[in-house]
């Protein structure tokens, strides 16, 4: 269980490597998506190892959140505003 | 039994959360990392959580597992194809050794966007 965490971290932080390092906007806006959605799995298994069933709110929650920053990350890389 | 049905699926998908992290942090250019990171990171996901499903069983954490599961997959794909569009529509260039140019039509596209 105690590996399987550490590669989720791992994984957060190759995320935080791209971006850090992305070489344009995009790239940086991909990363935080991939996020996201990684931080929802490890959501999953703090709430099994910890036996608190109150942790897959936090990952719904966190999966609707994530979707409108990044339609919102998106529109703005676009160069539109948010109400077309 | 079901406890190690369940485990074998989130292995399975953390392992996929990680080559797709590999993948975005190795690969050339927006266009890739965001078709390999995206695909192994949703599915990698949705094996987590249906292993949380297994694991709990129909208590009220296992269904709002599923609930997430549903939430990853239709959000996830709609987020990637939302992104790859503005970074195309930003103008960011796809690797040069692909060697892929752009057609007219996608030039005009661009330009009228």
């Amino acid at each position: 269980m105690n590996i399987l965490m550490l590669v989720l971290v791992l994984c957060c932080f190759l995320c935080l490597y791209r971006i850090l390092r992305g070489e344009s906007a995009a790239d940086r806006a991909v990363a935080v998506d991939i996020l996201g959605i990684v931080v929802v799995g490890f959501a999953a298994l703090l709430a099994l190892k910890e036996q608190a069933g109150y942790l897959m709110d936090i990952a719904i929650a966190w999966t609707l959140q994530s979707f409108i920053a990044v339609i919102a990350l998106a529109k703005y890389l676009e160069g539109k505003h948010f109400d077309e | 039994m079901n406890e190690n049905i369940g485990y074998i699926f989130i292995t399975i998908g953390i392992l996929f959360d990680l080559f797709g992290c590999i993948g975005l942090v190795r690969l050339p250019d927006v266009y890739n990392r965001l078709q390999a990171a995206a695909k192994c990171v949703t599915l990698g996901t949705c094996g987590t959580l249906f292993g949380f499903f297994v694991i709990s069983g129909f208590t009220a954490a296992g269904m709002k597992a599923l609930l997430a599961l549903a939430f990853v997959l239709i959000t996830a794909p709609a987020g990637a194809q939302a992104l790859s569009r503005a970074a195309y529509l930003s103008g960011v260039r796809s690797w040069k050794k692909a060697g892929y140019e752009d057609s007219k039509e996608e030039r005009e596209l661009r330009e009228t966007a």
